[in-house]
């Protein structure tokens, strides 16, 4: 519906408000510390995340409610991505501390850039108006560019980043132009308003399909589906392993988001229009993504293809246009990004001062050399390939469900046989760290938090397999309850 | 404590294997070793009681559990034993134990690690044999490579890493296509995973080969019938002795097993359709892997070709849908788990004095190792399905069942009995007889004490059901009579 009044309640939007504190307070008082001293902007930074995530908590009674004019809208499934979103951060801060000392980035600027992107993510995780959804997009945009160059002197994250805004902003004014098609044909900027129009057939329907031709493929690029990857490796190898990190799980939740927000929320009238072009995104991703990891040696690329590969599983839940693939796309995405945290994790705590753990090479004989966290990335790299008893084989299983239910048995049978294959790079990280003897024996150190997080993160990777039922039906609830 | 035993026998050996992880240390491996012997003859006594408090005479599942699980998918920890599947987890248990005991002083490094796989497989394949639900069997089914994959890659022989890739992607690729199957009934029966509701399903003949063609793959590369079996071999020569063993005795019937739960009682009309396909391929298992292993040089992979050559025989028996033949197929299951496990045994003891599995680096062994020749000749016979043997039993009840469907298909399953004497034989003369080949032949001590009890285990096994089978055939009688009904009715 259009906007009711000029209502300006603003608590909805409280745990964005809190990043947004946090983030100036970082930016200021950062300016005051000696580097000596830099761990109270860190400090400062998780308390703005933990901030966020304690007042999003405590908000979960009245939803859905829409606020700020009706621009912002907190109804459950943008509670779930959001608290999965501050967790990822949290955790991506976490993890990189060590990282990020040794490289000289343990700076403001790093702290204050992972906050406004998150910020970002919450605003376009929560965008019940096009223009909301965009200004997220490019906040979390701007703020990801600028933290992929955040290493200056490495002329390979500049290339990246350089890539990255030069593509990303093509997306961006895809987007913008598909949404001003939108607008064109339904008059209103508003979400649930534009799809009421359409339902009631006041759209010009050629102006509305061309503009969402613009809208898909934007959302594709954001995802990282083919033939809309090409950023995704470079970025990925190109970053710093922390920055890779952050880009590989929060803004995958976001891109969810927006694809709900806009497709469903939206274009929903639409669902055969875009069933069919996601239907070619996922293929192609599937097929691409894991046949070209299998080609890798550097260990940031093979998991930007894996991505890219996994994006393509999510949109096959999605591309069935019912609320069961719906939450099976969500349940793929959020443990997806759960799974790539404790994997790129593991690829930052191998990395040292002036070494950069990259090549698969260099995770030769880890089980020798701290059998624990070879256990983590083995726990890991088997959910990413969907073997039972990882979380990550329900996600497999929760999407393929979803395809036959529609009948697409064909695309759910290439799906599993693009697993099969995908299984094969997965396993060879296996290899390296099982079968393989260690070239050095210094056991891989960590600090005490980053060590519990860690774990728990890749424990959860198990017992969220062993016990399923929990997260997928919080996707399940949210989804039948915001849609 | 009854109403759980089936938990029991899942989760004792699992439970056992994580705790024996945490014994990690190099300096801990003889808590470690004596932990998992512990924690496996613990997890075959829980299993002891699924025996002695079995009800024969009954079709019905029994030891039944049910827990909701994950009810978005109407998925339940739904768990169940009938008369074909009770002897499973009690051949799986047995053999655990005598992997964890085979392993005890040949694995010097990541002795916890080595036997938490075990363990923890063991576990695994319990579940395997008493799920009754689709996606609680998936699980169970493709959870149970990693313990194998790492077992294989880790202890095992040069060519490890190879075989062990070759292992998991052949099997992953079988059951992937099983999942889209398993989907699929749940999506046409309306939103149940429970394989019992399965059998009752409706399904037209073409849905019911395409299903079939699923599963097949799924339980063929598992079993291995020809032309998947070629990931065996490798995976047997490179794996470690309790490795082979469990491969052997355990993992391959969990194919044979799958074809018994689901191809069979689901998919009757496509089942009796292609039945002459499966026998096509069953008697090339048999005839043609039979030669195949005549010239090996190679002893692990001469069992090996002979255990894909007699799981040819078990897919044979099902297929000709008489009780006699379902029975002899399950017998011979059952059997060939003593028997190949003891022989990979004795491949073992001789591995590890020698380091070699080369037929032609033998000869004479009888002359330094009586005790051992003795027991290795009681399982080259078993192997060769001498009467009085474990080995026959199986064969026998299938050969008859054969000939009264049709006499060639008889003759040519008889061939077994031929081939399998020949290169079973054959290879015992090469290695035990004659004169003492070489110094280090000469070199070579009898059986240590550990060994003998492990051999005469196994040997007791082979000759009470060899002997006696009745125990064994009295609990499959009324499960079998069953699923024939099943597979009799038609279901289009």
């Amino acid at each position: 519906m259009t906007p009711r009044g000029l209502s300006f309640e603003f608590w909805p939007a409280l745990p964005e408000m809190a990043l947004l504190v946090a983030a100036c307070l970082v930016l200021i008082v950062d300016l005051f510390l000696s580097d000596s001293r830099r761990a109270w902007s860190y400090w400062l930074a998780q308390l703005g995340v933990l901030a966020a995530a304690w007042i999003q908590l405590r908000s979960f009674q009245e939803l859905p409610v829409r606020a700020l004019g009706g621009m912002f809208v907190a109804d459950e499934m943008a509670y779930v991505l959001k608290l999965f979103s501050y967790v990822c951060v949290s955790l991506m801060l976490f993890y990189s501390r060590d990282y990020l000392v040794a490289r000289r980035l343990f700076r403001g600027e790093i702290f204050v850039l992972a906050l406004t992107s998150l910020l970002g993510i919450t605003v376009m995780i929560s965008a019940s108006s096009f223009v909301t959804l965009y200004l997220g997009l490019e906040l979390m945009s701007l703020s990801l560019y600028a933290m992929v160059a955040l290493q200056r002197e490495a002329s390979r994250a500049v290339e990246a980043a350089m890539k990255y805004f030069v593509l990303g902003a093509l997306a961006s004014g895809l987007l913008l132009y598909g949404m001003s098609m939108v607008y064109g044909a339904t008059g209103t900027l508003d979400i649930a308003g534009s799809a009421a129009v359409m339902a009631r057939g006041g759209a010009n329907t050629t102006i509305v399909v061309f503009g969402l031709v613009f809208i898909v493929s934007a959302i594709a690029f954001k995802l990282g589906a083919v033939p809309y990857h090409m950023w995704v490796p470079d970025v990925y190898e190109g970053a710093p392993t922390a920055v890779t990190l952050f880009i590989g799980t929060a803004p995958k939740l976001a891109a969810f988001a927006v694809a709900m927000r806009l497709l469903v929320g939206s274009l929903s009238a639409f669902a055969f229009d875009w069933q069919g072009m996601l239907l070619i995104l996922s293929l192609l991703s599937m097929i691409l993504g894991n046949v070209i990891a299998i080609a890798q040696s550097n260990i940031k690329r093979m998991l930007a293809y894996s991505t890219i590969a996994h994006m393509g599983f999510m949109l096959m839940g999605f591309l069935t246009a019912n609320t069961e693939g719906y939450s099976a796309a969500m349940f793929y995405t959020v443990t997806y990004v759960l799974t790539a945290a404790v994997a790129f994790g593991i690829v930052l705590l191998l990395s040292r001062e002036g070494f950069e753990a990259e090549q698969l090479d260099d995770f030769k004989g880890l089980n020798q050399k701290s059998p624990w966290y070879a256990f983590l990335m083995l726990i890991a790299m088997f959910s990413l390939a969907g073997v039972p008893p990882t979380v990550g084989f329900y996600a497999k299983f929760s999407v393929i469900a979803a395809a036959v239910e529609v009948g697409l048995v064909w695309l759910a049978v290439v799906a599993v046989a693009t697993s099969l294959v995908g299984a094969f790079y997965y396993l060879r990280v296996v290899k390296l760290m099982y079968f393989d003897e260690p070239v050095d024996r210094t056991p891989v150190e960590a600090r005490v938090d980053t060590r519990i997080l860690l774990s728990a993160n890749g424990l959860a990777l198990l017992l969220l397999g062993v016990f399923p039922q929990w997260l997928m039906g919080l996707c399940v609830i949210a989804l039948a309850r915001s849609y | 404590m009854s109403q759980h035993l089936l938990s029991l026998a899942i989760w004792v050996p699992i439970a056992a294997g994580l705790l024996v992880l945490g014994l990690s240390r190099d300096q801990d491996a003889p808590a470690a070793r004596w932990l998992a012997l512990v924690g496996a003859v613990a997890g075959f006594a829980v299993t002891i009681p699924l025996y002695t408090r079995f009800a024969i005479g009954t079709a019905e599942m029994q030891f039944v559990e049910t827990l909701e699980w994950i009810p978005r998918f109407n998925v339940n920890y739904l768990l169940g034993v009938d008369g074909i599947s009770v002897l499973f987890i009690l051949l799986n248990s047995f053999i655990t134990v005598l992997a964890v005991w085979a392993g005890w002083v040949v694995i010097e490094r990541r002795v916890a690690q080595y036997m938490a796989a075990f363990l923890i497989q063991s576990g695994l394949i319990n579940g395997v044999f008493s799920a009754l639900d689709g996606v609680l069997f998936y699980v169970f089914f493709e959870s149970m490579l990693i313990p194998m994959y790492l077992i294989i890659g880790i202890w095992g022989g040069p060519n490890r890493v190879y075989a062990a890739l070759k292992f998991f992607l052949y099997t992953f690729l079988g059951s992937v296509l099983m999942l889209v199957a398993l989907i699929y009934l749940y999506t046409v029966s309306g939103g149940s995973f429970s394989i019992l509701e399965w059998y009752q399903l409706p399904l037209s003949l073409k849905t019911q080969v395409l299903l079939f063609v699923a599963f097949f793959v799924a339980f063929a590369v598992k079993v291995p019938m020809w032309p998947v079996h070629t990931w065996l071999p490798d995976a047997h020569v490179e794996a470690p002795t309790g490795g082979s063993v469990v491969l052997a005795a355990i993992t391959l019937k969990v194919g044979a097993y799958g074809f018994v739960r689901f191809i069979l009682p689901i998919l009757p009309d496509a089942s009796r359709y292609l039945a002459g396909f499966v026998i096509t391929l069953s008697l090339i298992a048999v005839v043609y892997i039979g030669f195949v292993a005549l010239v090996q040089p190679d002893m692990k992979k001469l069992i090996a070709y002979s255990s894909i050559s007699h799981m040819g025989f078990v897919t044979l028996g099902f297929f000709l849908f008489s009780q006699m033949g379902v029975e002899g197929g399950l017998v011979q299951m059952i059997s060939h788990g003593f028997v190949s496990a003891a022989l990979f045994l004795c491949v073992g003891v001789l591995y590890d004095r020698m380091h070699s599995r080369s037929i032609g680096d033998y000869g004479g062994v009888v002359n330094t190792m009586p005790k051992f020749a003795a027991f290795a000749m009681l399982f080259a016979m078993a192997n060769a399905a001498l009467p009085g043997t474990s080995g026959f039993v199986g064969e026998f009840m299938v050969i008859l069942a054969a000939i009264k469907s049709s006499f060639w298909l008889g003759f040519l399953a008889a061939t077994i009995m031929v081939l399998g004497a020949s290169y079973t034989l054959w290879m015992y003369k090469r290695v035990w007889f004659g004169a003492v080949a070489n110094d280090r032949v000469a070199k070579l001590s009898d059986l240590s004490r550990r060994e003998f009890w492990l051999l005469a285990a196994v040997a007791l096994a082979v000759l009470a059901m060899g002997l006696y089978p009745k125990p064994f055939t009295d609990v499959m009688h009324a499960s079998v009579s069953e699923l024939l009904s099943n597979v009799a009715k038609s279901k289009q």
